[in-house]
Order: structure tokens, then C-alpha cells, then sequence
């Protein structure tokens, strides 16, 4: 397929699933937000931002401007409108690809932001509407687009992101001083009653944690997503040597996921922040790696000669 | 509401125009061909037009049916009124569009060869050399394939009298077939109960027929021909257009930095390295197609592409060069044209034409200006033209001046009375004015004609202006079937027959028992909860 095309299709997929991952930690941080004296709030509204990822515009930096950069923004990428928008231009762009049932619902979509109050109350419906919207724009990715080499890439790039949202919702912890309770991170991964059914007896921090980090069989946890990667990066590229790997992003992914899943430890809270700062670096580098290889337009338009 | 209270002042309204009315004859009568249409209206009240009006504009919002307009991405309004046409005025279009295309064809081939249409003195040699399409660049080879105009749209109107009179001929790049399309499947959920009785013929198949075109035509030895569609990009205004047909095409939408041309064969950039590119379906003009041969500052082409055409290494559709064929001073000679290359006579007429190059005609203009429709010869789109009676006395002024300062550059045209389709506005329907864009596909051997076109219409009371970036709209086109063995539009067949269900599979052996057995259960389950309700 056309390198340009696949390069749409990966990003379709980070995009939608950060819109996905930005609303499940802004609907379970509203709730807490809600509470903290005005002066705490501004702060832990500030500190939020910058654990998504950008900093704010002014100095003035209070709970309706933080609504406006991770919900309304449509020019931030880091925002849920941005980053729908995003998704809906490079289906726009890869439109003849992609079947016109993942289109229309992520084109009707990016028609409905506007209809959403933009206040408090507004947006808990706002996030839960996103949430569904994305549910359904990942279900008709994965029942109406053959899974061939461009559904990889809408794959990789989901699986991707959906490790590096899952390390923000876990860094969020921190936030707050009064700290954020696990049954409310694991609701905002979708993840409490599996949790509940998997650890019955065993409720606790270090639990839930390791929960979120390191379940093979949770689709939201960083190392389910993480082998996801690898395995659409291993089709993709199905010329595996005996030895070694050609490929950066697989060698990065890999590690990643590896050192998570054989790393021991008695005292994962206090590595946490670390373990979370690695898990987006190698997600930031192996997104890098994949630009290169597959989607390089490097070349410049020019002429090669007659023969060459 | 009845249907004479959203026709109410219509004829009134229709007479004023003095335009040939597609849906009534004088008095208001339906014509023969709109008698379901005719039949489907009546039922319907204001409220409920204007609901399915609403609806099918979502629908073109939500699905992307768009046009680009000053970087906005605008709907493109569908009017609820279909356009008919009956089967035998079809047939007639259907000829003289094919008669055209060929003739159009054979003049393009001997422009680039060698030109004995100037020397047996049909049109003057200098009519050609001063054309701003025909380039030198790709005189003198024969393209891949043979063909020149694989797509075109021949611009059709009705005068006054009833008559089909062809406007303009468009062989570079016209556009608007995604429109043809879409409109009729919003059509069929739009005003399901004009379908009925009548027998539509189907448009569906036009992106299979332009495709086994492109394939028919692609250089020679190539077995599997790769086909492609060559978008400027996004911002394009029948962006939409390309990207549909594309996709129903199944093949790719490139841009031209997904070219590369390499020992003139043409590759496009893919995950999987290049891959060779044997017909490009070209959706750009040809200034920016090839910064070699062209504008050297356009980076929405590829260099190298019209090399690798002339050697035969891809062919190009339609062929670089067209634009001389279009030319608005060679279509007063396009009748002349079918003549002598056809020896036949026109199907379709033109419409009466001044040629202001020529000295006694545009004396004659000059003094009326203000009763003509003065066009650019190269424009398309609706842009540079001037309607008399519409403008003033200082755009008549500089116009005048511009005729004076380059009469090749400009015909006059008599204003025509478009014919008129009731179109919803408001809170009512009236008359607006309409032209007709039937659709060609020509793969080297036949000429085939899209049963229907895109009807434009202007939504403007009393505007003669269609184009879509002028506030025009566009209506669906009905073509009658004349005979049952045209294929045609049906609606699901209402009797469904009963499949027997046949096992093959290997079942568990007491499957089938057990399944019996449950449903006695249920049953039994159902008649217990009644019993003790």
C-alpha cells in the first residue's frame, strides 16, 4: 500500500484511541477536581495538563481552561476535539482505503463536537459520548476493514498509543496529593470488574498497579497492548531473521515489553513513575522508528533521469 | 397541503421565464415521463418535503459529500425533484454525446499528427496554434493505448423551442460523475415512492465500465495493468470525487509525491518499496502535471511523466494535450469536425456562436453586447463569463475592451432560455433553470454513454449560472427504459423466496435432537408463565 496512506492509518489510530484515553482520565479527574479547595485545583489542574503532555497557555490556569485544552481545543493535538478532528482529516485523506462505514462514523463524529455544553456537567456527557463513538469507530475498524496490512497499521498505531495512555493514567496518580484510589483508576481504564474477578482477595495499590502494567490477558494493561504492537509489527514485516532484528521498532518494543515482564521487584509503587517514563519514551522512539521505515517521503519530488 | 399548494403559482411563475418547463406543458399539465414523480409529490405535504430534504442533506454532510469551496467543505445541494427524460429523447442524446466523443477523438489525433484537417482547410491553422492547450510537448507519438478522451462530459442544455443543443465540450478533466452517483442513492431513500412503477436505468456500473477502460487502454505487453487516480490533494475541490471513484474503482488515490518516474516508467512509493504504475487516471490539469514540461514550480505533479507517456511506458487519461478540443473557438467548428471526420451529420446542434477573431462578427457584437453571454474560450466553471442583459454598463465597458484587446480569447453566444425543473424553495416549488452533463467512456473500441449525467440547476429564481461554486445545485437524472431489455433500477423484490435450510457440516449425532428438544422446553417454559399469569 501506498506509504502515505499507511502513515494515515497509523495515525488514525493513535488519534482516536487518545480521544479514548484522554476522556476515560478527564471524566474520573473532573470528579476529584470538583472537590479540592480553588487554590489546590488550579494547581493539580496545571499538573494534569502536563502529565498529558502540554503546558498551559497562560498563567491563568484554572478548571474551565483545562476543560477547554483536553477537551474543546481544537487545535491541540493533546485534546480530545484535536485529536478527533486529526483522526477524521487523515480518514479524509485515506478515504478510498478505508471502508465507509469507519469513515462516516468518524466523519459524523467530528460533526457532533459542537453539539456538546461546555461546562462541568457538559462534559462528563461529552466524555461518555466520546467514549462511544470510539468504541464504535474501533469495532467497524475491525469488522468492516480486511486485516491486511493496512488494518495493521491502524492496529500498531492504536496498540501504541493505548500503552502510552495507560502509562499517563498511571502517572495521573501522583497528582493529586491527596492521591487518586485505585478503584477509581481502574474504573477509568474500564478495568475494575476484570480486576475484581481476577485478584478477589488480594485489593490493594500494589495490586492494581501491577494489574494495569502487567496483566497479559487485560486489553488496557501496558503489556497486553505493548505485545499487540509487536504482533503487527511482526506482520508487517514478515522477513524475521534467525538472529536479531533489522527492525528498530520491534527491537524497541520488544525490550520494552520484555523488561516489564520479567522485571522483579517487591516495591513497584516506588518505581512506578520511572517504570511509566520508560514504557513513553519507547513509545515515542518506536513511533519514530516506524516513520522511517514505512512512511518516508524523505525523497524529495525530483527528477531521476531517463534512466537510472 | 396538497400538491396544488406547493405548486401553487408555478405555471404563473414558469410562464414569466419563457422557458421550456421539463415537468409541465403549458397549463400545468404533467408531461408523460413525470407522471409517477408527478403522482409522489401530490401525496406528499410541505412538512414532509422539507423533512426528507433535511434528511438527504444530512445524509451528503455525514457520508462527505462534499465539494471544497475557498477551503471549506461544503455539501453539494441535492434538489428532491428528479430531472426525467424520456427514452427517446435519450436515445437521441445518447448518439449525438457518442458522435461527439468520436469526432473529438479523430480531431485530437490528427492535431498531434499531421494536422490535415488544417491542410484541407476545415480550420485554420492558426485557430490550433493559438490555443493555450495545445502543447507542442506532446506532438507527433500516438499515446499508450490509442486513446485520447477515455472521460468526457458534453455539456447539454434545452432552448426554449424544446431542443437539445450542446454548450460546451469537456475532454481535459470534467468532473462531477461522483455526484451522478450519490445523488441516486439518496434518491432511492429520499423519494422511494417515485421509483415505483417506472423503469429507471441504473448508473451504478459506471465505475466498472471506467475501469475496464483504463485497463483496455494500457501499454501494450502489460499484463495486469496496475491503474491509479492522480489527485492534486485534499484541498482540491472535487476531492470527494476522486476519492470515490478510487474506492469504487478499488485501486489507488495518489498524490504526485507518491510518483517517481525512472527509465520512463512511472512507480509509486509503497510500504512495500515501488511498485509500477501502468494508467494514471489524471485529475489535474495539465500545467502542474509535469514541472519538466510544464510550470516548473508545480509540486503537485511528477517529472517525468510526459516523457514516459511519449515513450510508452504509461498512458495517461485523459491524454495531456486535450484542451485544444475543448477549446471554446474549435466547438463553432465541432459541427464542421463530425462532418469531415465522420462523414456524418450532427446528432445535437450548437448553439448559434460568434467567433470575435473574426472581424464582421465582432463588429456585430461589439454594439450588442448587452443582449449576448460573452465567454473566455479556455474558461471552465462558469468563470470569466458575462451575461448581458445581467450586467452593467462598466462591466460592459471593460468587457468590451478586454473583446477588443484579445478577440481570440472570447465567443458570443445568444442568451439561452435553459429549460426549467421545479425545484424546492422555501416553502414551495418553482421553476429553476437546469443543464445536463451526460457522461462518456471510451475504451479505444466503443463509445459508452452513462445513461442520465448530472443535472445542475440554479437555485437562484431566474439565474442562468449552475456551476456549483456559483450557488448551483444539482438534481438527479432519470432515464426512462424504453424497452424491458435495458436493465434497470427495481426495488427489492417484495416476495422473498424461502431458502431450505441444508446441512453439509458434520454435526454432533444427537444435535439435531437436542435443538427439537429445547425449543419443546421453551415452548412448555412460555405456556407455564401464561398459565400463571
Amino acid at each position: 500500500m501506498l506509504s502515505r496512506i499507511a502513515e494515515s492509518l497509523f495515525w488514525i489510530g493513535r488519534y482516536v484511541e487518545r480521544a479514548d484515553g484522554t476522556a476515560r482520565i478527564l471524566d474520573v479527574h473532573l470528579e476529584r477536581l470538583n472537590h479540592l479547595p480553588t487554590e489546590e485545583r488550579r494547581s493539580v489542574a496545571r499538573e494534569l495538563l502536563g502529565v498529558m503532555g502540554a503546558r498551559p497557555q497562560s498563567e491563568d490556569f484554572g478548571l474551565e481552561e483545562l476543560l477547554h485544552a483536553l477537551a474543546y481545543d481544537k487545535h491541540s493535538a493533546t485534546s480530545i476535539a484535536g485529536s478527533l478532528g486529526a483522526a477524521r482529516e487523515n480518514a479524509r485523506r485515506a478515504r478510498e482505503t478505508v471502508s465507509s462505514g469507519l469513515w462516516e462514523s468518524l466523519n459524523t463524529t467530528y460533526y457532533g463536537l459542537n453539539q456538546h455544553r461546555k461546562d462541568v456537567v457538559g462534559t462528563y456527557r461529552f466524555c461518555h459520548w466520546v467514549l462511544e463513538r470510539t468504541a464504535m469507530v474501533s469495532g467497524l475498524a475491525d469488522t468492516t476493514v480486511s486485516h491486511d496490512d493496512s488494518w495493521l497499521f491502524l492496529a500498531l498505531g492504536r496498540s501504541l498509543e493505548r500503552a502510552d495512555m495507560t502509562a499517563r493514567m498511571l502517572s495521573t496518580r501522583d497528582v493529586l496529593s491527596a492521591g487518586m484510589s485505585w478503584v477509581n483508576m481502574l474504573r477509568c481504564a474500564g478495568a475494575y470488574e476484570s480486576f475484581l474477578r481476577t485478584r478477589r482477595a488480594a485489593f490493594g495499590d500494589q495490586h492494581a498497579a501491577e494489574f494495569l502494567l502487567l496483566d497479559r490477558l487485560f486489553p488496557r494493561s501496558i503489556v497486553y497492548a505493548l505485545s499487540d504492537a509487536d504482533e503487527c509489527l511482526a506482520k508487517l514485516d514478515p522477513s524475521a531473521q534467525r538472529v536479531g532484528f533489522i527492525n528498530d521498532a520491534r527491537r524497541i518494543v520488544g525490550q520494552a515489553r520484555t523488561f516489564l515482564e520479567f522485571h522483579r521487584t517487591d516495591d513497584l509503587m516506588s518505581e512506578l513513575p520511572e517504570h511509566m517514563e520508560r514504557v513513553q519514551k519507547a513509545v515515542a522512539q518506536a513511533s519514530d522508528a516506524i516513520s522511517r521505515k514505512y512512511f518516508n517521503q524523505a525523497d524529495e519530488l525530483a527528477w531521476v533521469g531517463e534512466v537510472s | 397541503m396538497t400538491m396544488s399548494d406547493l405548486f401553487q403559482d408555478y405555471s404563473e411563475a414558469a410562464g414569466r421565464t419563457g422557458a421550456y418547463d421539463e415537468m409541465f406543458a403549458p397549463g400545468q399539465k404533467a408531461r408523460q415521463s413525470y407522471g409517477q414523480v408527478a403522482g409522489a409529490l401530490r401525496e406528499l405535504s410541505l412538512a414532509d418535503v422539507s423533512a426528507r430534504a433535511d434528511s438527504m442533506a444530512r445524509t451528503f454532510l455525514d457520508r462527505g459529500v462534499t465539494f471544497d469551496f475557498a477551503g471549506e467543505e461544503r455539501p453539494f445541494p441535492l434538489d428532491i425533484v428528479p430531472r426525467v427524460i424520456p427514452a427517446d429523447e435519450w436515445d437521441v442524446l445518447e448518439r449525438g454525446v457518442a458522435q461527439r466523443v468520436r469526432a473529438l477523438e479523430a480531431f485530437l489525433n490528427d492535431v498531434y499528427d499531421k494536422m490535415t484537417v488544417v491542410s484541407d482547410g476545415v480550420i485554420p491553422r492558426q485557430l490550433v496554434t493559438t490555443s493555450a492547450h495545445f502543447h507542442r510537448a506532446v506532438h507527433g507519438f500516438e499515446p499508450a493505448g490509442g486513446v485520447r478522451v477515455h472521460i468526457s462530459g458534453i455539456d447539454v442544455v434545452r432552448d426554449a423551442a424544446g431542443t437539445f443543443r450542446v454548450l460546451e465540450d469537456n475532454v481535459r478533466v470534467p468532473s462531477g460523475v461522483s455526484y451522478v452517483l450519490e445523488n441516486r442513492r439518496a434518491m432511492a431513500k429520499g423519494l422511494p415512492e417515485a421509483f415505483g412503477q417506472q423503469l429507471i436505468r441504473p448508473v451504478e456500473e459506471y465505475p466498472r465500465r471506467l475501469l475496464s477502460a483504463l485497463r483496455k487502454t494500457a501499454p501494450s505487453g502489460v499484463d495486469d495493468p496496475t491503474v491509479v487516480v492522480l489527485t492534486p490533494g485534499v484541498f482540491n475541490s472535487a476531492y470527494f470525487e476522486h476519492t470515490l471513484l478510487a474506492g469504487l474503482m478499488g485501486v489507488e488515490l495518489v498524490e504526485g509525491r507518491d510518483l517517481i518516474c525512472r527509465g520512463n516508467r512511472v512507480y509509486m512509493r509503497t510500504t512495500a518499496g515501488e511498485q509500477r504504475v501502468d494508467v494514471i487516471y489524471k485529475r489535474i490539469d495539465d500545467d502542474f502535471l509535469d514541472p519538466l514540461q510544464f510550470r516548473s514550480d508545480s509540486m503537485l505533479g511528477c517529472p517525468g511523466l510526459v516523457n514516459a507517456a511519449r515513450a510508452g511506458g504509461v498512458t495517461i487519461a485523459n491524454a495531456v494535450g486535450n484542451g485544444v478540443a475543448d477549446d471554446k473557438l474549435v466547438y463553432s467548428y465541432v459541427p464542421d469536425l463530425i462532418r469531415y471526420y465522420l462523414g456524418e451529420e450532427p446528432v445535437i446542434a450548437n448553439v448559434d456562436t460568434f467567433r470575435l477573431e473574426e472581424k464582421e462578427a465582432r463588429e456585430h457584437v461589439l454594439d450588442r453586447l448587452h443582449e449576448l453571454v460573452v465567454k473566455p474560450v479556455d474558461g471552465s466553471g462558469g468563470k470569466g463569463l458575462v451575461i448581458g442583459p445581467d450586467a452593467s454598463k462598466e462591466e460592459l465597458d471593460a468587457l468590451r475592451k478586454r473583446v477588443i484587446a484579445d478577440p481570440r480569447g472570447w465567443i458570443a453566444q445568444p442568451v439561452l432560455q435553459l429549460s426549467t425543473v421545479p425545484t424546492l424553495s422555501g416553502d414551495k416549488f418553482g421553476p429553476r433553470h437546469v443543464d445536463l452533463r451526460p457522461f462518456a467512456v471510451n475504451d479505444g473500441d466503443d463509445v459508452w454513454v452513462l445513461p442520465g449525467g448530472l443535472t445542475r440547476v440554479a437555485l437562484k429564481e431566474g439565474s442562468l449560472i449552475v456551476n456549483s461554486s456559483q450557488g448551483g445545485g444539482s438534481k438527479d437524472t432519470w432515464v426512462l427504459a424504453g424497452s424491458p431489455q435495458v436493465p434497470v433500477e427495481r426495488l427489492p423484490q417484495q416476495s422473498i423466496t424461502v431458502r431450505e435450510r441444508v446441512s453439509v457440516w458434520p454435526v454432533e449425532s444427537n444435535w439435531r435432537d437436542r435443538q427439537s428438544e429445547q425449543q419443546q422446553q421453551q415452548i412448555s417454559d412460555a405456556q407455564e408463565v401464561t398459565a400463571n399469569a
